[in-house]
């Protein structure tokens, strides 16, 4: 009787899968599919590697990976930032381990070829037996094409995509606000969580444009937090909205007046932050300075989804990074204001390990929600992933198109991308 | 060695191991001192808890938020409450100055919630200090041995 409709849908295009109002659940079940976008949108589209600070110096460099390839992200001598394959070109042997650190070079620790900062092989050991054949300018680590806007850095395999700030487009306005976060100080990512959930990547990359979800997944959080706080998170019934900004991108802006953290600099300062703010006055700042680092600290009042891999949600960056099919592996990082007052940085780890992380009062939350859509997608094969909400109330705007709050038009937004390139 | 402090030492954290077992949270709030700290740190090397990023960065009141999370039903992640189960050993006193006791010890714990059965093991040093007939709690550090891992929901205290 099922098979019928399993032919049915067998028969869907990749491009039938994504339809105006809803995603066909084998979007999070196939490993096919998972494997062609790997390739069709890990390793043809721009991806967030890296925010500036976490590689402050020449020779600073960080681990990551781009789907599922390892790369590292490292500074050069003269301050160039470059993204390389982990992969010594001799025998394959990763030349660089440890999530971050600092390092004159890099050396295969199998047969020790080395390389500069720029990824050239600068030497190899008992080079006699090549008898001068070795085309050692051929045989760079394998460099990627690197980009940067607003501090943030991204790379792709792909030569031929458009710049960086094409493709951010007008994402670029919200994460110029967003780094307002800092105060008047630079942003600097100061740590992160890592945690890993059994499911789809797209699951995670929804719900960062989902406001629906908020005051029932977290009503624990909600129940921890004092009063005016809570009733500022009650976002769900207000005039915020959720744009598409075209790319795969879209901002969700849950508290209005939270948008430019240096507007409303006289509003009164929040309950929650009073004792900081006295904190900041008895060290003599300003008060204009005080409000200003004390509006900051509470981060902004939207989250950016920029597609595939990265967003600026509301005080950190949230990165996804598929694992396979069913597993994704998520990093929360922390930002505070580089060489801004301790205080106000003690105040944002704070409140980042009240939120985030595995012991944090949202994260788990939201994490075993994601693990349960994985689960019951497993079943209704030729059902669909609903994503209609909003769409009666879209309407045209200046950047794209925007719809209510809590409307899954962020989502919708994703997948046109994703069909974009799935079907390019 | 002084093994009468041994001895003190490893009935309170004995006690303190077991009432976080049986979800006795209310005796074990009132186990610390009102400055007490409970952090649960990333860095196994780092010591300045207060400026760097924790797993659980928990002062009095920030324990009752948890404690009061975790029997509030609101949660998805901890209905059904985890299962556990914790040894604690290996005792060592690092510092005694007759008040203020600083102890080291390694917990190795079991979890079990919805099919899934996980293990933590962690170096937990402790600052104590000493009230009446028994301890204090000022500083409980859980330095787990995978937390530079990428780890799952912890529903309960470690």
């Amino acid at each position: 009787m099922t098979s019928k409709t399993d032919t049915a849908d067998q028969a869907l295009t990749l491009g039938d899968r994504v339809q105006a109002d809803r995603v066909h659940t084998s979007l999070y079940t196939d490993p096919a599919i998972f494997e062609a976008e790997m390739d069709k949108i890990f390793s043809s589209t721009w991806v967030w590697v890296a925010h500036t600070s976490e590689i402050p110096e020449a020779g600073s460099f960080k681990n990551t990976y781009i789907g599922r390839q390892p790369v590292i992200v490292v500074r050069d001598r003269k301050q160039k930032a470059h993204v390389l394959l982990n992969r010594c070109r001799h025998r394959a042997a990763t030349v660089c381990e440890g999530k971050k650190g600092k390092t004159n070079s890099f050396v295969c620790p199998y047969h020790g070829w080395s390389y500069s900062l720029d990824g050239a092989l600068r030497g190899v050991p008992h080079p006699e037996s090549y008898a001068d054949q070795l085309e050692k300018g051929e045989l760079g680590l394998v460099s990627l094409r690197v980009e940067e806007y607003a501090g943030m850095l991204f790379a792709t395999f792909n030569k031929d995509v458009e710049p960086l700030v094409d493709y951010l487009g007008p994402a670029k306005k919200w994460m110029d606000l967003f780094m307002k976060q800092g105060g008047g100080f630079p942003v600097k990512v100061a740590g992160e969580h890592r945690f890993r959930f059994p499911g789809n990547w797209k699951i995670q990359l929804e719900n960062t444009t989902d406001a629906y979800h908020f005051p029932l997944v977290h009503k624990s959080f909600l129940s921890s937090v004092d009063k005016q706080t809570e009733e500022m998170l009650d976002f769900v019934t207000g005039t915020g909205y959720v744009e598409d900004l075209g790319n795969g991108h879209s901002v969700m802006v849950m508290i209005p007046a939270l948008v430019d953290l240096e507007a409303n600099l006289d509003a009164p300062i929040p309950e929650r932050f009073a004792a900081l703010a006295d904190e900041l006055r008895a060290e003599g700042n300003p008060e204009d300075e005080v409000r200003r680092i004390v509006r900051a600290v509470g981060g902004s009042g939207f989250n950016l989804n920029i597609f595939p891999n990265i967003a600026c949600s509301m005080a950190f960056f949230r990165v996804l990074q598929p694992i396979s099919v069913t597993e994704t592996e998520i990093h929360h990082a922390v930002i505070t204001m580089d060489g801004g007052p301790q205080a106000a940085n003690q105040a944002r780890l704070r409140m980042h390990e009240h939120f985030q992380g595995p012991m944090g009062f949202g994260t788990p939350d939201d994490s075993e929600a994601w693990e349960r859509v994985q689960k019951g997608s497993s079943s209704g094969k030729d059902l669909w992933i609903m994503l209609n909400r909003g769409l009666a109330g879209e309407k045209e705007t200046a950047d794209g198109r925007a719809s209510d709050v809590s409307a899954e038009t962020g989502m919708r937004a994703a997948y046109q991308q994703w069909k974009k390139l799935m079907t390019a | 060695m002084n093994t009468e402090l041994i001895t003190q030492v490893s009935a309170f954290l004995w006690q303190e191991a077991d009432m976080l077992d049986h979800g006795e949270y209310a005796p074990w709030l009132e186990s610390w001192t009102p400055d007490g700290l409970y952090i649960v740190p990333i860095d196994p090397l780092e010591t300045d808890f207060a400026n760097t990023l924790n797993y659980a960065y928990d002062d009095a009141a920030m324990r009752e938020k948890r404690v009061a999370r975790l029997g509030s039903g609101e949660s998805i992640s901890t209905s059904p409450v985890p299962r556990t189960i914790r040894s604690v050993s290996r005792f060592r006193i690092l510092a005694n100055d007759g008040t203020n006791v600083t102890v080291r010890c390694a917990q190795n714990l079991r979890e079990f919630r919805k099919d899934v059965l996980k293990h933590y093991s962690a170096d937990v040093t402790f600052d104590l200090v000493k009230s009446g007939g028994s301890f204090l709690i000022r500083r409980k550090i859980i330095r787990l041995i995978n937390s530079t891992d990428t780890l799952q929901g912890i529903g309960y205290i470690l």
